[in-house]
């Protein structure tokens, strides 16, 4: 199986190092090579599973319930300024 | 009077109605304090009793150990990686406050491979954790911890969470009962997601009784999990000495190859689990063989299935919001950094596949294929499930192999789920419960399939086996 493993990492933004990026090639062809068994079943007329109890759009009532304080969730952030999360600066000049 | 540290749960809350529970956290802490630093199950234990428990309880204020990726208000939840590394969970898993509501206190945070990626506990950013039956040994994973804390007597029971075998294999392998309920039949509201049409928590005991008693206290919807089913819930520990006189049992031809070399199945394997099989018949029940055609298939379904929605769960690791954040200029950068450092490999190798797998250009040939697969399996247990009332297989192809010996090849390494993942895929409930020893004296475990939301059925025919063959009885030689 042939694929670009760093256009995957970069979709799933991960940097990989050099020789991680060829053992994981490897890993990766070794285990894609194997599902191919699938190939075997026909399938054409098989509805997929994506779930298996079979529930469809389960609501709850509209009703205003307490939830999680600022607070809690903010208290282990890796950074916070008390209101929000704080990150570095999402956009950089050219 | 045995040791304090060895009780049952069962005797533990026995025990806790007429003492109290206090000494029984000392005893497991003590025991914890000599065995942990070689066994590794733990992770923290340290603050005994994060949460006191109950005694007016049904679990009588009695510790049970928890697993690294339940939350548990005001203590870590690491998943055993680095990328979660002192996070702290702001709530209460609902299967932690439906304990603490029966009374249970929470003792000991197991150990676990990282975010439940693996069947041996190697994964885990904060090193393995040995079996207790031999400790050049995997406990199995990725409940190796859960497991091994409750073989070594340092926890009378603790939760795991099962999403290709994680509960029943490490069980298995540590001489353990280990139960994975019916999808939807216990709230995975605090449970940190692998793959969520396939997790469930459940419980790793001593004894079936034990893993009764624990179902009774955690099954039921929850309005928190939109996932949990809204089926009663019967009493679980009421009816397990109900006859099991002609009750059908179904030998999947596809796991008993006539020519076993083929089914990779370990000889001392099979013949405890044939052994037990006749244990069975004398019990009363008529053993039948039956056939799953598609079973052969699980894995690779697994495999394609399973990282995909691993792969999206594991998005929200991205250094905002919890855990760990790496150094960097921009917030592109967070995420590539804090994820790159924060992951272990096989945690990337899983993140990748998954990502691979539902790529534009992929999506059909991997994913929608592997879906459209599932169903097919989901209609062979159906149809199995017609002819008979249990499925009977071994837990493991293995007993628990040698530490290293599979963390190279993670095809081995997948193998090693060969029986247990498709409960899984089709949602039904499954245990592992001890049929014996090999020579060398590690234990075997022995898989009971049930019908959607027929716990008690299975657990049922596992008590039988068990007061009959009384393998729990043995435990591993720690001093």
């Amino acid at each position: 199986m042939n694929f670009d493993i760093n256009k995957v990492a970069k979709l799933a933004r991960l940097t990989l190092a050099p020789e991680e990026g060829a053992k994981l090639t490897r890993n990766l062809s070794t285990i894609l090579d194997y599902v191919k068994n699938l190939e075997k079943l026909d399938t054409q007329n098989v509805d997929p599973t994506s779930h298996v109890l079979n529930l469809e759009n389960v609501y709850r009532p509209d009703e205003a319930k307490k939830s999680l304080t600022r607070d809690k969730v903010l208290k282990h952030a890796p950074a916070s300024d008390g209101f929000f999360f704080k990150v570095p600066k999402t956009v950089s000049r050219a | 009077m045995s040791e304090l540290h060895s009780l049952t749960l069962k005797e533990a809350m026995a025990h806790a109605r007429q003492h109290g529970a206090v000494e029984l956290t000392a005893a497991l802490k003590a025991r914890a304090q000599k065995l942990n630093p070689s066994l590794n199950a733990f992770l923290r234990f340290e603050s005994a009793a994060v949460f006191n428990g109950n005694a007016t309880g049904s679990l009588a204020g009695v510790p049970i150990a928890v697993k690294d990726n339940i939350c548990v208000e005001g203590q870590q939840a690491t998943c055993a990686s680095k990328i979660l590394k002192g996070h702290v969970a702001p709530y209460d898993a609902t299967v932690i406050q439906k304990l603490k509501n029966a009374g249970a206190a929470i003792f000991g945070t197991c150990n676990m491979d990282e975010f439940a990626f693996g069947s041996s506990c190697e994964t885990s950013a904060y090193g393995p954790t040995k079996n207790p039956w031999d400790l050049a040994r995997v406990p199995g994973g990725s409940s190796g911890g859960s497991a091994a804390a409750v073989a070594a007597d340092m926890a009378y029971a603790a939760l795991g969470s099962d999403t290709g075998g994680s509960i029943r294999q490490p069980a298995a392998l540590c001489g353990l009962v280990g139960l994975k309920p019916t999808y939807g039949r216990v709230s995975r509201n605090g449970l940190i997601a692998f793959g969520s049409s396939f997790d469930q928590i459940g419980p790793i005991t001593k004894t079936v009784e034990d893993s009764a008693i624990l179902l009774d206290v955690m099954a039921g919807h929850d309005a928190m999990d939109s996932t949990s089913a809204n089926v009663a819930v019967p009493d679980y520990t009421k009816n397990l000495n109900a006859s099991i006189k002609g009750l059908k049992i179904g030998l999947p031809k596809e796991f008993f190859p006539k020519d076993s070399a083929k089914g990779g199945m370990d000889p001392e394997i099979e013949k405890s689990v044939r052994e037990a099989v006749e244990v069975l018949r004398g019990l009363g029940a008529e053993i039948k063989e039956i056939s799953l055609p598609h079973v052969q298939y699980s894995v690779e379904v697994y495999y394609i299935v399973a990282v995909a929605e691993a792969s999206s769960n594991l998005g929200r690791f991205d250094g905002v919001r919890y855990g760990a954040r790496a150094a960097a200029k921009d917030l592109n950068e967070v995420y590539f950094a804090s994820r790159s450092e924060g992951f272990g490999q096989e945690a990337k190798r899983r993140i990748l596949l998954g990502t691979f797998v539902l790529s534009a250009g992929y999506y059909e040939a991997y994913y929608l294929k592997g879906q459209k697969v599932r169903t097919l399996i989901r209609q062979d247990f159906d149809n199995a499930f017609k002819d008979v009332d249990v499925i009977l297989s071994p837990t493991s192809p293995t007993p628990a192999f040698k530490i290293g010996e599979k963390s190279n090849d993670p095809l081995a390494m997948y193998l090693s789920d060969i029986y247990t993942i498709p409960a899984n895929l089709a949602g039904i409930p499954a245990l592992s419960v001890p049929c014996g020893f090999t020579g060398a004296g590690l234990p075997i475990g022995l898989q009971l399939m049930g019908r959607a939301f027929e716990e008690e059925t299975i657990l049922r025919v596992a008590h039988q086996y068990e007061q009959k063959t009384q393998f729990f009885k043995k435990k591993p030689n720690l001093g």
